[in-house]
């Protein structure tokens, strides 16, 4: 017999439990394989909605699902808290104190934004005037705070990378310049978008292709702003080196970590939480048989649930090779792709992997697409809201997406002269 | 694409001098790369920051942030922006011969 053991029920966790469950379909009914997936609660987020939330765009209601639902009914499934791996005895310990022994484990927890790491954050103002959009209780406060919000200094900080949708902080910048100009209010909003990295467009094509946009939404920018530490009382941000930035709203993307469980697991993840993975094959550097997907990787790739979902065709496959004793195949090539809001009811499409940079074109199909890559488009809006129904019909149960591949494809794209 | 190196033409530089293949990197290079960038000599706490910042980026293929850098490196975050005026983890990264931290787009 064959034990599957996958930890978390997320977008990643699903996908892979029902991907080898139509892999090892014969196998599963007739019990040789079994696929166990454990998680803590059964409450599956929509993740990528979280960003529409705070404007009204979506209810609390309209994006969880119970996690049960979105796995195939011979998958087990495990409600219970995991308190360590323990690789050396091949085998899971849970919150209860049982005990699961696997053949194959497939670590699959994501990302969880951690806002205690920072000084003040949690503080005095902290979901009054200090908010995060990364958790659903912090979306939907937010969303309180915005519809009758009279006005003044917003800022939207992202405390450390690497954060879950890198993009997504952007977007909220967008989206709130879009939605206070339609509450009537825009000229009394300031909204400054404050980043660690150098710059809001670190890849050469996309800083040539999008400046243009903060301009435009007259958004300001702070660069290179290390946060140290937030006075919610006197409305205030800090940096490491003492800059600091006033505040009369602020909207913080906290530092993110691994799942807890992992710092309890000797030898299981990074500093951060995070599973040493090959960037390749997937398969984790801490034992041959404990493999990572998604956000729980400590991959040089974007957190990003499509990610995960490239990720799964390849691991999937891993993971057959690593049962019948074949060599794994070094496939993943760091594809994503996204749709970024733009605001109004426009959206940009960007599609990259390790090594090539978003570029222009059209997408999924080379030269018609009919998205448009790097530029904004209605359609590509219109993509973004339909992807809620492929999410929990298409990519959720493990079928691929017609045309679009694990692996990137540089069909239908320019690359920009210098 | 950057001639800012002289005699190390071979060396592939993004357009602020970050060395694209941190394989490229010694010590030597390093001492240069401070050099242009306004540190004029590595002390052993630079040397420290760089080699932490550098070992942690080729074990998890991710840069540390600044706070990870002040709670292990075994400099503190002050003294971090002493030793490398500004912006520590990104000068830290160019010294240690590891590409520019940076997003998706």
């Amino acid at each position: 017999m064959t034990r599957i053991l996958i930890l978390g029920a997320g977008t990643a966790g699903t996908i892979m439990a029902n991907r080898l469950r139509r892999l090892y379909a014969a196998e599963v009914r007739d019990g040789r394989t079994t696929i166990t997936v454990v998680d803590q609660d059964d409450e599956h987020l929509y993740q990528p909605g979280l960003l529409f939330i705070p404007f009204g765009g979506y209810t609390p209601e309209q994006v969880v699902r119970p996690r049960r639902a979105q796995l195939q009914p011979d998958v087990t499934y495990v409600r219970q808290g995991i308190e360590r791996v323990a690789t050396a005895e091949n085998a899971v310990y849970l919150s209860d104190e049982s005990r699961l022994p696997y053949d194959v484990l497939i670590v699959a927890t994501g990302a969880r934004v951690v806002p205690g790491e920072t000084d003040g954050l949690t503080g005095p103002g902290w979901r009054d005037k200090v908010f995060d959009f990364y958790t659903l209780d912090g979306a939907t406060a937010l969303a309180r705070k915005l519809a009758d919000w009279p006005g003044g200094r917003l800022v939207v900080d992202i405390v450390e990378m690497p954060i879950k949708c890198p993009v997504a902080p952007l977007e909220f910048a967008f989206l709130a310049d879009a939605f206070f100009t339609e509450r009537g209010i825009r000229e009394k909003v300031s909204i400054t978008y404050v980043t660690p990295l150098d710059s809001a467009f670190t890849k050469p094509t996309c800083a040539k292709t999008l400046t243009h946009l903060l301009t435009e939404k007259g958004v300001d920018l702070v660069t290179e702003f290390n946060t140290g530490r937030v006075d919610g009382d006197q409305g205030r941000l800090y940096s490491w080196d003492d800059r600091e930035i006033p505040f009369d709203l602020l909207v913080a993307i906290p530092v993110h970590m691994g799942a807890e469980f992992i710092a309890r697991s000797p030898g299981l993840g990074d500093d951060m939480g995070f599973v040493p993975t090959d960037p390749h094959t997937l398969q984790s550097t801490v034992a041959p048989n404990v493999f990572a997907i998604g956000d729980a990787a400590n991959l040089p790739v974007s957190k990003a649930g499509s990610v995960a979902h490239f990720e799964a065709e390849i691991l999937a496959e891993n993971v057959r090779r690593f049962i019948a004793d074949e060599p794994l195949r070094p496939d993943f090539d760091g594809h994503a792709n996204c749709f970024i809001e733009t605001g109004h009811d426009k959206a940009l499409l960007i599609d990259f992997n390790y090594d090539v940079e978003p570029l222009p074109g059209k997408f999924p199909i080379p030269g018609i697409g009919p998205m448009p890559l790097l530029s904004e488009s209605r359609l590509n809006h219109l993509g973004k809201r339909a992807f809620k129904w492929i999410y929990w019909n298409v990519l959720l149960p493990g079928h691929d997406i017609p045309g679009v591949g694990p692996r990137m494809s540089m069909r239908g794209k320019h690359p920009l002269s210098n | 694409m950057s001639t800012t190196l002289p005699g190390y033409h071979e060396l592939e530089l993004d357009a602020e001098g970050f060395l694209q293949k941190p394989e490229q990197w010694n010590e030597e290079l390093a001492v240069q790369i401070a050099h242009e960038s306004g540190i004029p000599e590595l002390t052993d706490k630079h040397w420290q920051v760089v080699r932490f910042m550098r070992d942690r980026f080729l074990t998890t293929g991710n840069a540390p942030s600044i706070r990870t850098l002040g709670k292990e490196s075994g400099v503190a975050i002050k003294e971090l922006y002493q030793l490398f005026p500004k912006g520590p983890a990104k000068l830290a990264a160019k010294i240690g011969g590891i590409p520019k931290p940076h997003g998706c787009i």
